[in-house]
């Protein structure tokens, strides 16, 4: 079925598009409300953000595409992203990564069979004072991370 | 020295409107509604004010480039896009005291004529998007943001509009491109934003640590502030320290104290007892200081500069000498061959091959011309490109290479590091 947005939903996109003088700036608050609700950024919810912001779907494609944190695939259920930065590396970001690699037994970009845990290594987090450290599900840092708490974050995360 | 920024940062409930008016908070706008905007500007030219984003450029003066009556509304974009690596200052203010923030945001648009002001948040910042978010409901529940703020015939409103994943967004023209809904590719300047910004209008764009300092220098005068600190420098500087140190963290402390009194009485010394190699002193982008290049150094902008390098956003790292320094470079070619927007030939291109290289030396394939060959492209990045990006790669490739040559050749040499990779200590 076709993407579209709810009457709730289009509420709130007017709104936003209240705070601004165009309705192309709120392109990216949009697409966060599209992430919120489906976990990723489809080309059919891309051409309905194109259509309720009166813009051309390749200026949304443009944008989705230029941005690490909208998914153009569906995530697991627990997107595991650790940073990989000068600060963190110095604190054994490496060696936290191919920990998560051994646990889950994949390899960073890859998810688990059963859909639960998705790995990635991005760039500075600004958690430099907390190092190693990662974000889970693009919301929660998880900082000082030692293999005991890694453990237990796991086995939390159902 | 009496903190400026960091003064509620620990209490209880430090980030609610109570424990912000309890400690006098909001009280400066009483007395600037009796001011005109134009005192306003000049109390923020009298403190010296520079922007802490990077620039250092004096906000009271950057101000004045915005021309009045032009008939288009003046925009006022707080940037709190923090993605320089090892920079998390700005994090912390708006996690501790995002109503000190909201302060300075009231202040810088009054003395603007803004009657809109955004903040630019980066997209991972979700729990400061939050908090802030909170801290914006109860200002307005307040009446500091909104109509007639304090009973006044002055009104702003306040949003924050949240990134989603780009490090070329704190770049000033890059955050207004993606304020407005586009891929944030820096536009070329002239015109500077003060001109046409966003939406084609008048804009301002500061740093969250700069617009924090304004409620203090309106409380306390522009005089009283210029007096804290050295020389041009004045004031007090967010310091955010990682890697190497047995007490990393934020400290506030005033501008120009020795960078050895630095490391070890905030940051307890170098940790395990090592010797200190190296130092980025202002964020990842910043020529590195050898140890006694940096045992030399006073943390202001001129001796900073003095030294060859820059305050920048005051992201400070340390590194300890059973680093790789091939390898850590290899690391940060990785973040800015990332980060590259890919709108200049010179910097999508040079970052690629500058991570090519490093990578292959990394693995033990390096070769000697590699060392010329890195120089080389860093020449032809620097000062060629729309941002600072370019450059942003090309300062840490120039200065690692020149300044630790010698571990550069023995790499290439042995094919190997004489450093393990760092241990993730647990």
């Amino acid at each position: 079925m076709a993407f579209q947005f709810t009457p709730a939903q289009r509420d709130q996109i007017e709104q936003l598009c209240a705070r601004y003088p165009t309705r192309r700036a709120a392109l990216l608050p949009v697409l966060w409300i599209v992430q919120a609700q489906e976990g990723w950024v489809s080309a059919e919810a891309m051409e309905a953000v194109a259509q309720v912001l009166d813009i051309t779907p390749a200026a949304v494609y443009e944008v989705v595409t230029f941005y690490t944190m909208y998914e153009r695939r569906p995530c697991a259920r627990h997107h595991l992203q650790v940073c990989r930065t000068l600060s963190c590396w110095l604190r054994g970001a490496k060696q936290l990564t191919k920990y998560l690699e051994g646990k889950l037994g994949v390899r960073v970009g890859g998810q688990t069979p059963d859909g639960r845990f998705q790995l990635s290594e991005v760039e500075c987090l600004g958690s430099c004072g907390t190092a190693p450290m990662m974000q889970v599900n693009g919301r929660d840092y998880y900082e000082n991370l030692t293999p005991e708490q890694v453990d237990k974050l796991l086995d939390a995360l159902k | 020295m009496e903190p400026i920024l960091t003064k509620n940062w620990g209490k209880p409930h430090s980030r609610s409107i109570q424990t912000y008016l309890a400690q006098g908070g909001y009280a400066t706008l009483k007395k600037m509604f009796q001011m005109s905007p134009e005192q306003v500007t000049e109390e923020a030219k009298r403190s010296g004010l520079r922007g802490r984003g990077g620039a250092g450029f004096p906000a009271g003066v950057k101000w004045g480039f915005v021309p009045k009556n032009t008939g288009k509304p003046i925009y006022l974009c707080i940037n709190a896009d923090e993605s320089e690596p090892g920079t998390f200052k700005d994090r912390a203010i708006l996690e501790n005291d995002p109503h000190m923030l909201i302060e300075g945001v009231i202040i810088a648009s009054y003395a603007l004529g803004v009657r809109t002001a955004y903040q630019y948040i980066r997209g991972e910042f979700y729990r400061p998007w939050e908090m802030v978010e909170q801290a914006i409901a109860e200002a307005y529940q307040h009446g500091f943001l909104g109509q007639n703020i304090c009973g006044s015939n002055f009104s702003l409103d306040f949003y924050q509009h949240r990134g989603a994943g780009a490090y070329i967004c704190g770049e000033e023209t890059g955050l207004i491109e993606s304020l407005e809904g586009k891929r944030g590719m820096p536009r070329i300047k002239p015109p500077f934003p003060a001109v046409s910004g966003a939406f084609g209008c008048p804009t301002v764009v500061n740093n969250v640590e700069t617009i924090a300092a304004l409620p203090w220098i309106l409380e306390h005068g522009g005089e009283a502030y210029a007096k804290i600190g050295v020389g041009k420098s004045t004031g007090t500087k967010l310091w955010s320290v990682s890697g190497h140190v047995n007490r990393p963290g934020v400290y506030e402390v005033p501008l120009g104290i020795p960078f050895k009194l630095f490391l070890e009485e905030y940051c307890g010394g170098v940790w395990k007892g090592r010797k200190l190699k190296a130092v980025i002193v202002g964020g990842s982008s910043v020529p590195v200081l050898t140890a006694d290049e940096a045992f030399a150094v006073t943390l202001d902008y001129e001796s900073l500069q003095g030294a060859g390098t820059f305050l920048g956003s005051g992201g400070m790292i340390i590194i300890d000498d059973q680093t790789s320094m091939v390898a850590a470079l290899e690391n940060l070619a990785v973040f800015y061959h990332h980060e590259s927007c890919g709108q200049c030939t010179p910097c999508r291109e040079g970052s690629g091959w500058v991570e090519k290289i490093l990578h292959r030396l990394y693995h033990g394939e390096g070769r000697h011309e590699d060392l010329a060959l890195l120089q080389d492209l860093a020449d032809k990045m620097q000062g060629r490109t729309i941002c600072a990006l370019a450059d942003a790669l090309a300062m840490p490739v120039r200065s690692y290479v020149t300044k630790f040559r010698t571990e550069f050749e023995a790499f290439i040499r042995e094919g190997r590091s004489p450093y393990p990779a760092p241990e993730w200590q647990g």
